[in-house]
């Protein structure tokens, strides 16, 4: 028989206000094998864990209830306490009287009556809980980042500079991501590659990261502190190792006119090609959609006059695998593709717009790429359809966002910025230019931010309208912008040389997949979850998993930076041990009862059961059974409620106890 | 194919030329019409502007006939007439209560179950095969611009009838008659529609812009499927010309004109020759 201590705690008035603390703690001292019920005014305080620890001792106490806030605030505090009086902590149980029934409850007699049965409640399961240690899993001290746009780099950086390896994987033949392809950035209106590229280059040179560019994550297995991640690296028919980057074999391809990706379409590549010269690794890559030798033999110039032999036609996609302790999502965003199919979602509004019909409707990063320097037009403003320079620009903010009706309900938080930034660009660049915008609201929270939307229309006049566009049509050369002015109630109308749609941020393709391989929540958008939205934003609820950038949520420059080296600190705090200590409250398989029907495999939501053999010394098949994987489960207890033949049962929460306690109440 | 038909009092009144050309365009494509007996407006605009229980009701009055004569598809050409007949259909589909009281209203039972449908949507169920298959004279001479207007594909939420912003099913069916379509500016614009008795002059001015939009970008004739439209761009065409100073000569044609025409059927039968613009009598001479 247990020798049962019960604390009640008043929390000042947050539970004596409700619940009489003193008739409790009479009541409690009836039950069958509490020796010990005491209160105090806050038992969380040092008097208070002072009270629990002698009280231990002089009552020779081997089992506790503490009944008082809910165990998210302070389970820690008592099983600590409880520990340094000599007792496990995991005989410790805390009874939530406070969120459970004070701060939900009015009338006082009826709060006090259920107080007690919820403290009852605890006894009985106190009775049967068994000393547990905490699982230690060893640590794999290597990072995985999934993206190598700014925010995957800054992570890599940071983790690597602190001596831990990194493996980065990025999909596209270069690092760099959406910024590489920026013209300037606001607030500042400093140049985005030449912030960015020289952290390219460090990443590209680091020893201690190992970059997979034109790769993707096949799959992910293992749990934190050890994943095991398999990597497909896509054929890229370039040999990385041997290529010097001379440039002779895109150089001589005679396939000049294919689409560039950079550009988003705007400018042209060859078939063989490095995206931008500041790619990292600067080694070509072959668009094996375009190639004459890939598609149908003949050509293969490029490998005639490759002096290093790096170009190879049989190359094929290969799998790698690389072990590592943490996985750091940085997969990013892409805009809305306006008036098109968005894949599952269905979003295809904005057919209003003309864009993809009328070539001088471009998007916001076409128009990036029109502005930079590196661009198709070397930084002139030139429109797409006849090169000449436009002297009317309408920008069109909220284009897919902020829509319930036709696009997505959410803010993309940076197109206010940028658009103020597009119009002074233009302006700098085109003196006698007119720039338009048509916007809902000007969102320019941020340091520096308001001032900067205030230059825009102040010192580079540009003419913003408060009002939505419904129509763009194209007469005679000129687009027909026709919108309103809803602070001038009239219907306005527009002839514009190009207009630039301010398309909202969704997260890249594919993640919604990445983020299934990975056990990570993620939004109705398909934008990741963090674990929680103030105390652990860069957490996801798969333990091991971070997050940062676009792929959680529309943001900028500064803010993806910041998460990532918010990332890459959480990283190091978790290398910083040499084991990882996990709740040791999860679930078992009786292997001897274990009928092999694999529910809970199939009902685990962290993957975290296996179908296992038992065998005999010699080799012959005993039975199969299912076992729990101690580094994956997270204690949840699904797999206990699905199993017809109740073999599966959850360490702290065994179906005995439950039983126990609902019999304590009936 | 037999489908129920919903003509509404355009098709009876003053657009039998419309009414003429569906008959004889369907008939010689062996779609055959039943006529709703006994239907009643379907409350147009000037229902749903003053009493909502009302605009669901005169609709649904000629679907609980629709469904009493065991229809399961009703063509109704003008485009107002069979929104409101979709709306009404839905909203009594969606709420068992609704259908509960409109049917009591309307004193028969109605639960919005047929499916009504516009004239595209008739030739959609044809098939572009057939129609290509049934050319007897090609119409290689058109240069149509195809004119929806407002309500063929609005609201889209109730209609869910092509893109609402940039449809294309008109301009499909042409082509595989062998005409050429221009790409204009002015598919879903509006043409005025009722304006034409209370401000004649907004009408004008808008059909002005349509008709000259779809000269500008090389269209021959206007291909519309809608009553309304027709009147406005058709009949009030002189008047637009004299108030604008201007010489369209613009030919509007009914999207079953140009199929029955396709099909070697002549104007008269198809009422061509009712129109006010009828300068080209046969496709030869569309284009002058």
């Amino acid at each position: 028989m247990s020798r049962i201590g019960v604390f009640t705690c008043w929390c000042g008035e947050n539970i004596a206000r409700t619940v009489d603390v003193e008739r409790v703690a009479e009541a409690v001292a009836q039950i069958p094998g509490v020796r010990c019920s005491v209160h105090n005014k806050y038992m969380c305080s040092d008097p208070g864990q002072t009270m629990i620890r002698e009280k231990i001792a002089s009552e020779r106490l081997d089992v506790l209830v503490v009944a008082s806030c809910s165990p998210h605030m302070h389970l820690k505090t008592f099983r600590k306490a409880a520990g340094q009086a000599g007792i496990n902590p995991y005989l410790v149980e805390m009874s939530n009287i406070r969120e459970h029934c004070s701060w939900v409850h009015h009338d006082k007699e009826k709060a006090t009556e259920k107080a007690i049965q919820l403290i009852r409640l605890s006894v009985e399961k106190v009775r049967r809980n068994r000393a547990l240690e905490p699982i230690k899993v060893p640590v794999t001290k290597r990072a995985l980042v999934i993206g190598g746009g700014v925010a995957g780099i800054q992570a890599a950086l940071d983790i690597a500079d602190t001596g831990y390896e990194v493996v980065m994987v990025e999909r596209e033949p270069s690092i760099g991501g959406k910024m590489a392809g920026l013209s300037e950035t606001f607030p500042t209106l400093d140049c985005s590659q030449c912030i960015l590229t020289p952290r390219m280059v460090e990443v590209g040179q680091h020893s201690r990261i190992r970059l997979y560019s034109y790769s993707e994550v096949e799959s992910v297995d293992g749990y934190v502190g050890n994943f095991k991640v398999t990597i497909r690296q896509k054929a890229r028919y370039v040999d990385i190792d041997k290529c010097t980057g001379c440039g002779e074999c895109w150089n001589c391809c005679p396939l000049k006119k294919q689409l560039s990706e950079f550009d988003y379409g705007m400018g042209t590549r060859r078939a063989i090609y490095v995206p931008f010269p500041q790619a990292v690794p600067a080694r070509p890559v072959i668009d094996k959609n375009a190639c004459t030798k890939l598609k149908k033999g003949g050509c293969g110039l490029c490998e005639k006059k490759c002096l290093a032999k790096a170009i190879n036609f049989k190359d094929q996609d290969k799998l790698v695998e690389e072990l590592v302790g943490a996985i750091i999502v940085a997969t990013g965003y892409q805009l809305y593709r306006v008036g098109q199919d968005q894949g599952k979602r269905k979003l295809s509004g904005y057919g209003e717009y003309g864009y993809g019909r009328y070539k001088d409707v471009i998007d916001s990063l076409q128009f990036e790429r029109l502005v930079s320097a590196s661009g198709p037009t070397g930084g002139v403003i030139k429109r797409p359809s006849d090169g000449v320079v436009p002297n009317t620009v309408v920008f069109i903010s909220c284009v897919g966002s902020r829509d319930n009706a036709k696009g997505l309900s959410y803010c993309s938080k940076i197109c206010c910025m940028y658009t103020a930034k597009h119009t002074m660009l233009y302006k700098h660049k085109v003196h006698e230019g007119q720039a338009h915008v048509f916007y809902m609201d000007i969102r320019a929270g941020g340091k520096n931010y308001d001032e900067f939307v205030r230059r825009a229309i102040e010192q580079d006049g540009a003419r913003y309208h408060r009002g939505r566009v419904s129509k763009i049509t194209e007469e005679n050369g000129k687009l027909i912008v026709r919108g309103a002015d809803t602070l001038a109630a009239v219907p306005l109308t527009i002839e514009a040389d190009m207009v630039v749609l301010a398309a909202a941020m969704r997260p890249s393709d594919g993640a919604e997949e990445l983020a299934q391989e990975l056990g990570v929540g993620y939004d109705e958008f398909g934008f990741f979850s963090e674990s929680h939205p103030k105390l652990r934003p860069v957490e996801t609820n798969a333990a091991g998993v971070f997050i940062c950038g676009a792929c959680h949520a529309p943001k900028d420059i500064p803010e993806a930076v910041a998460q990532a080296s918010a990332v890459a600190g959480k990283v190091q705090v978790m290398f910083g041990h040499d084991e990882m200590t996990r709740e040791p409250e999860i679930a078992s398989i009786n292997e001897q009862t274990c009928a092999a029907c694999f529910a809970c495999v199939r009902t685990c939501p962290y993957h975290a059961i296996e179908k296992t053999e038992i065998r005999s010394p010699k080799g012959i098949l005993v039975k199969r059974t299912a076992r729990v994987n101690s580094g994956l489960c997270m204690g949840c207890g699904t797999c206990v409620s699905v199993c017809p033949s109740k073999s599966a049962d959850l360490e702290g929460f065994s179906e005995q106890q439950i039983y126990s306690m609902i019999e304590s109440l009936v | 194919m037999e489908i129920g038909y919903y003509p509404g009092c355009a098709l009876h009144g003053s657009s039998n030329d419309y009414e003429a050309s569906v008959h004889a365009c369907l008939k010689a494509l062996d779609v055959s019409l039943r006529e709703l007996d006994d239907w009643i407006c379907c409350g147009a605009t000037a229902a749903h502007s003053l009493n909502h229980k009302l605009s669901i009701a005169l609709p649904a009055r000629n679907l609980g006939l629709a469904e009493r004569d065991g229809f399961t598809q009703m063509l109704a050409p003008c485009p107002m007439c069979s929104m409101e007949l979709i709306k009404a259909g839905r909203c009594l589909a969606e709420d068992p209560q609704v259908r509960k009281e409109i049917s009591g209203i309307v004193e028969l039972p109605v639960t919005g179950k047929t499916k009504v449908l516009n004239l595209i949507q008739v030739f959609q169920q044809v098939g572009l095969e057939r129609l290509k298959s049934s050319v007897k004279t090609t119409l290689e001479s058109v240069r149509a611009a195809c004119y929806y207007g407002c309500l063929l594909t609005r609201p889209p939420e109730t209609l869910q009838f092509d893109d609402c912003e940039q449809p294309s099913s008109m301009e499909k069916i042409l082509e595989a008659l062998g005409a050429k379509v221009v790409t204009w500016n002015y598919k879903t614009e509006c043409c005025g529609a009722g304006m034409t008795m209370a401000n004649e002059e907004t009408v004008l001015d808008l059909s002005h812009k349509i008709l000259s939009n779809a000269a500008a970008h090389g269209a021959n004739c206007l291909v519309v499927a809608c009553p309304m439209c027709h009147v406005n761009l058709d009949m009030k065409q002189g008047d637009i010309e004299s108030r604008f100073n201007v010489r369209h000569g613009m030919v509007v044609y009914y999207l079953s004109d140009l199929v029955g025409l396709a099909l070697g059927l002549d104007p008269q039968t198809l009422g061509i020759d009712r129109h006010f613009v009828t300068r080209p009598a046969s496709p030869a001479q569309v284009a002058n």
